[in-house]
């Protein structure tokens, strides 16, 4: 070995990685807007994403219903996954997820409050709910890790329970406001509870993408400190990284995503679990290349699970929430008895 | 000429109440100071406040003549490493990648020029771990993974070196291994050690003074013989202290001389056991 070999990693470089990660999710996109009750063949799709007009059936099934959703479902995958990845490594523990934290609740509670106060419902401005639902998020980030934390530390027993109480609660608050409601406003708000993917409207889409697009540069502006951060809060100060700063900016943009997300989508479990742990089986731990890594595949694998909670009963359909959740919960469990006793935690 | 590690009347405490009150001591450059006495002396306190994780609420640090508090991280962690007790890293990282790390206050976009990983590479065949460079870090035994710490503050080029009880953990042959890196007095740069230990006999025979602390207060503060007395040692760690000298190092050497020695005799003498 030379002295070039330190840091060198075996296995497939990061960009080979990314260049597949697009193709699938390119490929996962073409595939969703096909397939439904009727089915489209690569030609209309095409021809209805480019050139047809308004009199065209294809066309408007491509343009404005399944478009649309699969946007959707990949912008809102990509969120979550981002979100995920944000809160496992200022926690520096892999379970950490919008979900699993609370954080899904708080911004379903935030958004509970939009619809009391009126300000809420399907023709409101999407940037006024995604602000209700960033703040709820915030809410409770905040108060799940002022819960768990023991001298400075985070330990992985306290986190996970204040997530679960956190989340609780504040889906009992949801549920306690849902009696005030009357019917027509409830559906809606059963919407955010369960988790659901509806085709969205261009105003949703845009500010869901530069949410998203904000979360991305706090990211990977913030990567390499990450990286050091897993050697724990002391000896990230001892390097030099101002670990209080970065952890409360990704804490914030982790909590916007999120809010962002479950805003236009709901609460959909776990994606921020899963996605994260696959970009790390992928291409290792280093952020630099976990954020855009997480983002491909969490847009590519949110668009297949609604693919599936779309067709697997048709022509009835799940919640997309289900597929994740199903996915997810194992993981979790795996990855709780795996690290068992581990220290780190 | 400018001290390596000036503390000037530093007082801390936590909100326990425990902590530093009015620590004065001055290490000179390429000198070896070990910090030892008994459990809640403030030891590992001590070496926080050196390394800017804490702020004294009184006096001041100074490193090479400069006041920590002026200084930034970046810059302190330029001259200024740290071997913590206890080494976990949360993610998969490979022992290159961790070694690496130390290379971030020269780097801090984290894209590792050819140089830092030069030194990276001679940090790693120092500490005698360039063979597990591709290990996942959660892999390696403790021993080694103490090993790939002390590479990571090697990497950093300090000229202040800090240890926190570096052998606590380890086995005979990587406590060897960690003795014979730390304290070889190799390079033309003269590397200034303050090492925290309970290993009393480790910090004579290694280190050219020491500081006693207890209760948050300097003790005693000169080279072992000054400071390994029995006096001194019976007083601060209340029990019985036998003192000899080590044959071949010459250094005080602090051997177990236990309240009901009686007692362990008969066991040893009885044929049955």
């Amino acid at each position: 070995m030379s002295v070039q070999a330190a840091g060198r990693r075996a296995g497939a470089s990061p960009a080979v990685v990314l260049m597949w990660l697009a193709a699938i999710l390119a490929a996962s996109l073409f595939v969703s807007v096909m397939v439904g009750s009727v089915s489209l063949t690569p030609r209309e799709v095409l021809r209805g994403l480019f050139e047809g007009g308004s009199q065209d059936a294809a066309a408007t099934i491509v343009r404005k219903i399944r478009l649309p959703r699969t946007l959707l479902a990949g912008i809102v995958g990509a969120c979550l996954s981002l979100a995920g990845l944000g809160f496992q490594a200022i926690s520096r523990n892999p379970l950490a997820d919008p979900s699993v934290l609370g954080v899904s609740s708080g911004a379903s509670f935030g958004l509970m409050v939009a619809v009391l106060l009126g300000i809420a419902g399907p023709t409101a401005n999407p940037v006024l709910t995604t602000l209700f639902a960033f703040g709820g998020a915030l809410l409770a980030a905040i108060l799940v890790y002022a819960i768990a934390r023991v001298d400075g530390r985070l330990p992985m027993t306290t986190l996970l329970l204040s997530g679960v109480i956190i989340g609780l609660f504040f889906t009992s608050c949801v549920m306690l406001a849902t009696v005030v409601l009357a019917a027509a406003e409830l559906q809606g708000v059963v919407f955010w509870l369960m988790g659901n993917l509806a085709p969205a409207n261009a105003g949703t889409l845009l500010v869901l993408g530069v949410v998203l697009l904000v979360g991305v540069v706090v990211l990977t502006r913030q990567a390499p400190r990450l990286n050091l951060l897993a050697l724990g809060e002391e000896q990230a100060l001892q390097l030099g990284v101002e670990a209080e700063r970065v952890k409360r900016f990704v804490f914030v943009a982790a909590s916007l995503v999120t809010g962002a997300a479950i805003s236009a989508a709901g609460s959909i479990g776990f994606v921020g679990l899963i996605v994260p742990h696959a970009a790390r089986l992928l291409l290792g731990p280093d952020h630099r290349a976990l954020v855009p890594t997480s983002v491909l595949l969490g847009a590519a694998f949110l668009i297949l699970a609604d693919l599936g909670a779309r067709t697997v009963a048709a022509p009835t359909e799940l919640p997309v929430g289900v597929i994740t959740s199903f996915c997810g919960a194992p993981l979790f469990v795996y990855l709780l008895r795996r690290r068992r006793g581990a220290e780190a935690w | 000429m400018v001290t390596a590690v000036d503390v000037r009347e530093v007082t801390f405490r936590y909100r326990s109440g425990k902590g530093l009150v009015g620590v004065s001591f001055s290490v000179a450059p390429g000198e070896r100071v070990g910090v030892v006495g008994p459990n809640t002396a403030g030891k590992s306190t001590l070496l926080r406040l050196l390394s800017k994780v804490l702020a004294p609420h009184r006096g001041a640090v100074l490193i090479h003549g400069r006041d920590v508090s002026r200084v930034g991280r970046l810059a302190l962690a330029r001259e200024v490493a740290v071997v913590p007790q206890d080494f976990h890293v949360a993610f998969p990282f490979s022992v290159s990648d961790v070694v690496l790390m130390g290379r971030y206050p020269y780097a801090t976009s984290g894209a590792w020029g050819a140089h830092d990983r030069a030194v990276a590479w001679e940090a790693m065949e120092t500490v005698g771990i360039a063979d597990l460079a591709d290990r996942r870090v959660d892999e390696i035994s403790g021993g080694e993974r103490q090993l790939v710490s002390l590479a990571r503050a090697l990497a950093q080029e300090p000229s202040v070196l800090l240890l926190d009880e570096p052998t606590a953990h380890l086995d005979l042959r990587h406590q060897r291994d960690v003795v014979e890196t730390v304290f070889a007095r190799t390079g033309d740069r003269a590397r200034t050690l303050v090492l925290v230990s309970h290993d009393l006999n480790l910090a004579a025979e290694h280190c050219d003074r020491l500081l006693l602390l207890a209760d948050g207060t300097v003790q005693a503060f000169g080279t072992p013989k000054e400071v390994i007395t029995p006096q001194q040692l019976e007083q601060v760690y209340g029990c019985p202290v036998g003192i000899d000298l080590d044959p071949v190092s010459h250094r005080p050497r602090v051997r177990s001389s236990l309240a009901r020695s009686g007692a362990v005799q008969m066991e040893m003498d009885s044929p049955r056991m």
